[in-house]
C-alpha cells in the first residue's frame, strides 16, 4: 500500500523463455441450458447443442455462439465479457460462476455442462432473474460513508494499514453469485444474503466511516447475520476471490464486542 | 404507450450518468434511463487511476497537466475545456474521495499517485506521479461509489430501458438582427422497457446522454458487449453532428488474442514492453519516456514491431508485457486483477513469464460536440437548448486526437457533474416542450421492421463481418486504399442490415431483438468513423495515414463535423455532409510532438 519504491530500470535487451504457443485447440462440447420463457410456456425445460469451441473460449462464448448461429430466443444478461460488471453470474456444473471467467477447458467436456440460472431469485427468462430482492437487501444496510465530522477542504487522512482493514470486500461487483449460493437465502427469502452483509463490512470496518454501529444494528435482526451457516458456499462462489465467510464473521465478533 | 414527465432525464449509468444524476437528483425531478443495471456499466472495468495535480508524492500543477493534455492530444484539443479539466480535476478526486472511494495512500495517509503514460513534470522532462488509484480497480471503485452515493440519494433508476430515440421539435427563432432561423429543442426520449416490451415516453425539459462508447464496432476490443455507440448513433439520427469520429484509441496492452485490458498501471508500475527478441524496443521509438508515452504511439510502435517481424508467438502477431523484473509483492499489491486476467484467459505466470499482448480498440475520442459547459451543438455555434452530453459519447473535445491515460476517468467526474448541475439549472427556468405528435411512431417502425424481417440475414454475421473489417482496415494504420475497402463492406452490410431476420418473436427480455437494433447504430457510426478518417488526409494522434504519414497543421488543424443530411454526398458517400469547426487555442502553439 505505500508509494512505488524506485525499482532498478530494466535491462534492455534479455534472453526470451521458449516460446509456450502453440496452435489453437478446438473441441466439441455439449451445452446443456436450462430454458423457461413464461409468454410461451409455464414449463421449464433442458436444450442440448453440441458445439464447437476454441481452447480459450469460456461458457459464455458458447452461450454467444448458441444465441447467435442456433437459437437467438437463448436470453442472459452480459456486458463487459472478463469478469468485472457481474451481470452473467449463473450456475454452471452445479456450482455459481460467472460464465465470462469459466473456460470450456477446465471443466469436464467429456460431459454436457450444464447451465442454470442461480438460484432463489425469481428467474424472469432462461437465464436471467429478477435482481432487485437481492439489491433491496444492499440497500438496507447503507451501502454509503456516513461521516459525522465535517468534511477538511483536502482530503481526509487514511493511514495504508486501516485501508488495507477493509481491502478484500472493496472488491465486490454485486454479481450475487455469493447471496445465490446461500442455503438459507434459498429457505429464506427474508436473509440478507452473503453479498450485503460484504457491503456493510466494507464501511463498518472503513476508519472514515461513523455509522458503523448502526450498520450492526440492522445485521443483528432476525434475518440478520445470526441466520448464517459458515457453509462456506459464499467464499467458494465469489469470482473476485473475496473471503466472504471471514467477512460475515468479522460482523458477527463485531455485533458481540459492542453489545459487551 | 407510457408518457412519464421529469424535469431531468440522463440516459446511461456509468460514471458520467451517476455523476450527473448525484448532482441534478438533489436540484430537480430527475429520472436515470440505464439499458443495463448501473454497477455493470463499463467505467467499472477502468483499472489504472485518475490523474489531479493533487501534487501528494511530487511537485505537479494543473497547468502540466493541460499542457500534457494538450500535447498528448496533438493539440486538436479544445484548450479552454483542457483547463477546465485540469484545474477542477483535482476537487473532482477530492470530492470522490468525501463521497467514500477508498484510494490508495501514502504512508502519511494522503491519496497515493503514480505515473502514466503522458503525464510529464514541467512539459514534458520526466514522467510524473499524477495518477490517483485503488490497485488496479480505480474505475470499479469510481462506478461503486457513485452508485453507494446515488442510494444515499435515493436516485430514481429505470434499469434495463433501453432508449431508442430523442425526440426534438424544429422551432422557428428570430435573431437580434431581424433575421430568422430552424432551431433544434428537446422535448424528452423515447425508451424500450427490456423485461415487458412496452415502449414509454420520457418528457423531460432536460436530456444528458451519458451513453459511452461504440467500441464494438471493432472486432478487438477492451469494451463490453453492450458498447453500441447507442447515445452517438440517436443524436445523429436526430440530424445533430459527430466531432472528430476518425480518432479511436487503441490500447497498447490488450491479452494477445483476446482483447481484454490489461492496465497502463503495469508500465507505470515499472513494467516494459519486448519484442521477440527480447529487446525493450520503446527505447527505440520514445527515448524519454519509452514504455510510458501515449497510447497512439506504444500502440503504432508495438503494431509496427510486428509488421517488421519482430512479433512473437506461433504467428509472430503480438509482443510482451514484462513485469518479470518487479517483486512479486510489488504486483500483488499494484496489479493483483491484470495479473489475475492474464492467468485466468491465457495461463500466464506474470512474476516469471512475459504477457503476451497486442493493441485493442479502447476509447473514442469523438462523439456529441459540447460546450464546456455540457450543452450539445447542433451547429457550432447553437446549441440545443436543454441537451447535454457527458463521457465517451460526448467530445468537449478534451483529448483531441488521442486521449492520455486516467483523463477519462477524470473527464467522465468533471463533466459528469458539470452535465448534472448545467441540466438541473435549464429545468429550474425552463417549460416543457410539447412532444411532437405521435412520438413512438419512429421507434414503432423500427421495431416492427426487424421484428418483421423475413430476409434471412443474421445480425451476428453482419455484425462479425463488420468487425472484421474494421480491425483489418481501420486499425493502427490506415490509407485510402484500407479505409475504401471498410467502406466499401460497410455500405454493403448497410443494405443486408435491411433483410435481417431475428428469432425471438417474444414481448419479454428480448435481446434479440436489441442487439438488431444496437447492430444498425453500429452501422451507421461505422460509416460515419470511415468517411471521416478518408477526409482527413493527415496523420494525427490515433488517426495515422500512411499515404499522409504527417501531422498537416495548415490544412487540418480543424475538428471534423459530420451531419446526416440526405442531400449531401461526402468522400462519395451518399447521405453525409462534411463541416469543420475551429480548434481553441490558449497558451500552446503547436510544436512537433516528440517523448
Amino acid at each position: 500500500m505505500s508509494t512505488t519504491t524506485e525499482a532498478a530500470e530494466p535491462a534492455s535487451t534479455v534472453d526470451l523463455p521458449e516460446s509456450t504457443g502453440g496452435g489453437i485447440t478446438t473441441f466439441d462440447i455439449t451445452l446443456k441450458v436450462r430454458r423457461y420463457i413464461p409468454e410461451f410456456s409455464d414449463e421449464a425445460r433442458w436444450d442440448e447443442w453440441t458445439i464447437t469451441m476454441q481452447g480459450t473460449d469460456r461458457v459464455l462464448d458458447a452461450l454467444h455462439k448458441v444465441k447467435w448461429e442456433l437459437d437467438g430466443s437463448l436470453s442472459f444478461r452480459r456486458s463487459c465479457a472478463h469478469g468485472v460488471c457481474g451481470s452473467d453470474a449463473m450456475r454452471i456444473n452445479g456450482r455459481n460462476r460467472l460464465a465470462c471467467k469459466t473456460l470450456l477447458k477446465d471443466l469436464d467436456t467429456s460431459q454436457p455442462i450444464t447451465v442454470e440460472p442461480i438460484k432463489g431469485l425469481p428467474v424472469e427468462k432462461d437465464l436471467i432473474v429478477d435482481m432487485e430482492p437481492f439489491f433491496q437487501s444492499y440497500r438496507e444496510i447503507m451501502p454509503f460513508m456516513i461521516a459525522n465530522s465535517p468534511a477538511p477542504s483536502a482530503e481526509r487522512y487514511q493511514s495504508p494499514e486501516d485501508r488495507e482493514r477493509f481491502d478484500d470486500t472493496t472488491k465486490c461487483i454485486l454479481c450475487a453469485a455469493c447471496t445465490s449460493s446461500c442455503p438459507v437465502f434459498w429457505t429464506d427469502g427474508q436473509y440478507f444474503g452473503p453479498a450485503a452483509i460484504v457491503n456493510a463490512h466494507r464501511f463498518i470496518f472503513d476508519s472514515r466511516d461513523d455509522a458503523g454501529d448502526m450498520r450492526l444494528e440492522v445485521l443483528n435482526d432476525k434475518e440478520g447475520v445470526w441466520r448464517c451457516r459458515t457453509t462456506f458456499n459464499c467464499t467458494d462462489a465469489c469470482p473476485r476471490g473475496i473471503e466472504v465467510t471471514k467477512a460475515i464473521q468479522e460482523v458477527k465478533t463485531a455485533i458481540l464486542t459492542r453489545a459487551a | 404507450m407510457q408518457v412519464h414527465k421529469y424535469d431531468v432525464v440522463i440516459v446511461g449509468a456509468g460514471g458520467a450518468g451517476m455523476r450527473a444524476a448525484i448532482e441534478s437528483g438533489q436540484r430537480a425531478h430527475t429520472a436515470v434511463l440505464t439499458k443495463i443495471y448501473p454497477t455493470r456499466s463499463h467505467t467499472g472495468a477502468a483499472q489504472g487511476g485518475m490523474c489531479a495535480a493533487l501534487a501528494n508524492v511530487e511537485e505537479d500543477n494543473w497547468e502540466w497537466h493541460t499542457f500534457d493534455t494538450v500535447k498528448g492530444g496533438d493539440y486538436l484539443v479544445d484548450q479552454d475545456a483542457a483547463e477546465v479539466m485540469a484545474k477542477e480535476a483535482i476537487d473532482a478526486v477530492l470530492d470522490l474521495e468525501k463521497m467514500g472511494l477508498p484510494f490508495n495512500r501514502t504512508p502519511e495517509g494522503k491519496i497515493d499517485q503514480r505515473r502514466f503514460g503522458g503525464h510529464t513534470r514541467d512539459h514534458g522532462k520526466a514522467a510524473v506521479r499524477r495518477a490517483c488509484y485503488a490497485a488496479d480497480r480505480t474505475g470499479h471503485m469510481i462506478l461503486q461509489t457513485l452508485y453507494q452515493n446515488c442510494v444515499k440519494h435515493n436516485v430514481e433508476f429505470h434499469n434495463e430501458f433501453y432508449v431508442l430515440d430523442l425526440l426534438t421539435v424544429d422551432e422557428e427563432v428570430t435573431d437580434d438582427d431581424g433575421t430568422t432561423r430552424t432551431e433544434k429543442r428537446t422535448a424528452g426520449v423515447v425508451s424500450y422497457d427490456l423485461a415487458s416490451g412496452e415502449i414509454h415516453v420520457f418528457q423531460a425539459k432536460s436530456v444528458v446522454f451519458a451513453t459511452g462508447g461504440v467500441g464494438k464496432i471493432f472486432k478487438t476490443t477492451s469494451n463490453a458487449h453492450t458498447l453500441t455507440g447507442d447515445g452517438m448513433a440517436l443524436a445523429y439520427r436526430a440530424g445533430l453532428p459527430l466531432e472528430d469520429m476518425e480518432f479511436v484509441q487503441f490500447h497498447p496492452t490488450g491479452l494477445a488474442g483476446l482483447g481484454i485490458l490489461l492496465s497502463e498501471a503495469a508500465r507505470g508500475e515499472g513494467g516494459i514492453l519486448r519484442n521477440a527478441d527480447g529487446e525493450r524496443f520503446m527505447e527505440r521509438y520514445a527515448p524519454t519516456i519509452k514504455d510510458l508515452a501515449p497510447r497512439d504511439i506504444v500502440a503504432r510502435s508495438m503494431a509496427n514491431e510486428v509488421r517488421e517481424g519482430r512479433g512473437c508467438g506461433p504467428k509472430k502477431d503480438y509482443v510482451l508485457l514484462d513485469l518479470t523484473h518487479l517483486e512479486p509483492e510489488h504486483i500483488d499489491a499494484k496489479l493483483p486483477d491484470i495479473t489475475e486476467f492474464a492467468r485466468t484467459y491465457l495461463g500466464v505466470e506474470p512474476y516469471t513469464e512475459p504477457v503476451p499482448v497486442f493493441p485493442t480498440c479502447h476509447y473514442a475520442m469523438g462523439g456529441v460536440p459540447t460546450t464546456i459547459d455540457s450543452e450539445v451543438l447542433q451547429d457550432n455555434d447553437t446549441t440545443v437548448p436543454g441537451l447535454f452530453a457527458a463521457g465517451e459519447v460526448a467530445c468537449v473535445s478534451v483529448h483531441g486526437s488521442n486521449r492520455l491515460g486516467t483523463n477519462s476517468l477524470l473527464d467522465i467526474n468533471v463533466f459528469g457533474k458539470r452535465a448534472g448541475i448545467a441540466a438541473a439549472e435549464y429545468a429550474a427556468e425552463a417549460d416543457f416542450v410539447e412532444l411532437p405528435e405521435d412520438p413512438t411512431r419512429g421507434v414503432e417502425a423500427m421495431l416492427s421492421t426487424v421484428r418483421d424481417g423475413d430476409g434471412g440475414e443474421r445480425v451476428a454475421t453482419i455484425r462479425a463481418e463488420l468487425q472484421e473489417t474494421m480491425d483489418a482496415n481501420m486499425q493502427v494504420f490506415r490509407s485510402e486504399k484500407t479505409i475504401k475497402e471498410a467502406l466499401g463492406i460497410i455500405e454493403n452490410l448497410r443494405e443486408r442490415y435491411t433483410k435481417v431476420q431475428i428469432q425471438d418473436k417474444g414481448k419479454r427480455f428480448n435481446l434479440d431483438l436489441l442487439e438488431a437494433v444496437e447492430l444498425g447504430f453500429l452501422l451507421d457510426l461505422a460509416e460515419v468513423m470511415t468517411v471521416a478518417a478518408l477526409h482527413r488526409e493527415e496523420s494525427r494522434g490515433g488517426h495515422f495515414r500512411e499515404d499522409f504519414p504527417d501531422r498537416d497543421d495548415e490544412n487540418f488543424m480543424l475538428h471534423s463535423m459530420l451531419y446526416k443530411d440526405p442531400e449531401a454526398v461526402t468522400e462519395g458517400t451518399q447521405g453525409i455532409r462534411f463541416e469543420t469547426k475551429p480548434v481553441v487555442f490558449t497558451r500552446y502553439e503547436p510544436m512537433e510532438r516528440k517523448y
